[in-house]
């Protein structure tokens, strides 16, 4: 079981749709480099559609929070689409949903971003 | 402790990710029979697969000679799991509060306070060498698992 990532650019905003674990040695490492990819390409608004992820560990969760302040102090905005109730549940046990941006409808959350 | 044991079973495993995700499915696998319902056996196996993670990882630093033994055992009140790894031992008074302002935004820290959330009892013990972690979550009388 390993995670996926899809990369597409809507209106400016990259999207990442992610989908399996991201978990210690699986999707941790994934996002990393997809995130350090986007922002090496000049792209710093990042969607992170997380509808397909069926399970998140304290790894994933911390790698997520990695990629937030990356984006962050590059200048640039990362928000999280989709959450499924298990990394719902895992966001808000952890006081980290009110830190992440996120968004539940994609078309809202593309113009949410600073033009 | 007054409990009889219904089911037991123990590994001893090498210090990889392969072990990680054994541990966790026979977490996933123990909670269930068990009795737990579909939102605590996840959680059960989380806490479970975090705890192996800091054996693998921060105790035994994926060290080749350093093995961890994980043990399942269901009894009338309990499903109890042991986790215990051969490293440097870790002091849970020292770990820093991920929910701290200050912390909130570290990439790592918060293995130990997912375990705590998701089980009833969590225990430390001091090994010589290593660390035991003994997770315990107490089934109700309307699980029927054996």
């Amino acid at each position: 079981m390993s995670m996926k990532v899809q990369t597409r650019q809507v209106d400016g905003i990259t999207i990442l749709d992610l989908s399996g674990r991201i978990t210690l040695g699986e999707g941790s490492v994934t996002i990393r480099d997809a995130v350090r990819d986007v922002l090496a390409k000049g792209s710093n608004k990042i969607l992170l559609n997380l509808g397909d992820i069926n399970y998140i560990d304290s790894s994933g969760i911390g790698e997520l929070v990695s990629a937030f302040t990356t984006v962050r102090n590059s200048g640039g905005e990362l928000k999280l689409l989709n959450l499924t109730k298990k990394v719902h549940d895992l966001l808000q046990i952890t006081k980290l949903y009110t830190v992440f941006d996120v968004k539940d409808d994609e078309a809202s959350a593309i113009s949410s971003f600073t033009k | 402790m007054a409990d009889s044991t219904t089911s037991r079973v123990s590994f001893t495993l090498d210090s990889s990710l392969d072990s990680v995700n054994k541990v966790e499915l026979t977490a996933e696998q123990y909670a269930a029979r068990a009795g737990f319902d579909e939102d605590t056996v996840p959680h059960i196996a989380m806490a479970v697969r975090e705890a192996a993670v800091n054996a693998v990882l921060h105790g035994n630093a994926y060290d080749r000679n350093k093995h961890i033994t994980a043990s399942f055992e269901t009894t009338t009140d309990s499903l109890i799991v042991r986790i215990a790894d051969q490293g440097p031992g870790l002091n849970p008074d020292t770990l820093p509060d991920p929910l701290a302002p200050e912390n909130i935004l570290r990439g790592s820290g918060r293995g130990i306070f997912l375990i705590r959330a998701f089980m009833d009892e969590v225990h430390f013990r001091q090994l010589h060498p290593g660390t035991e972690l003994t997770l315990i979550k107490h089934r109700t009388p309307a699980q029927p698992g054996t």
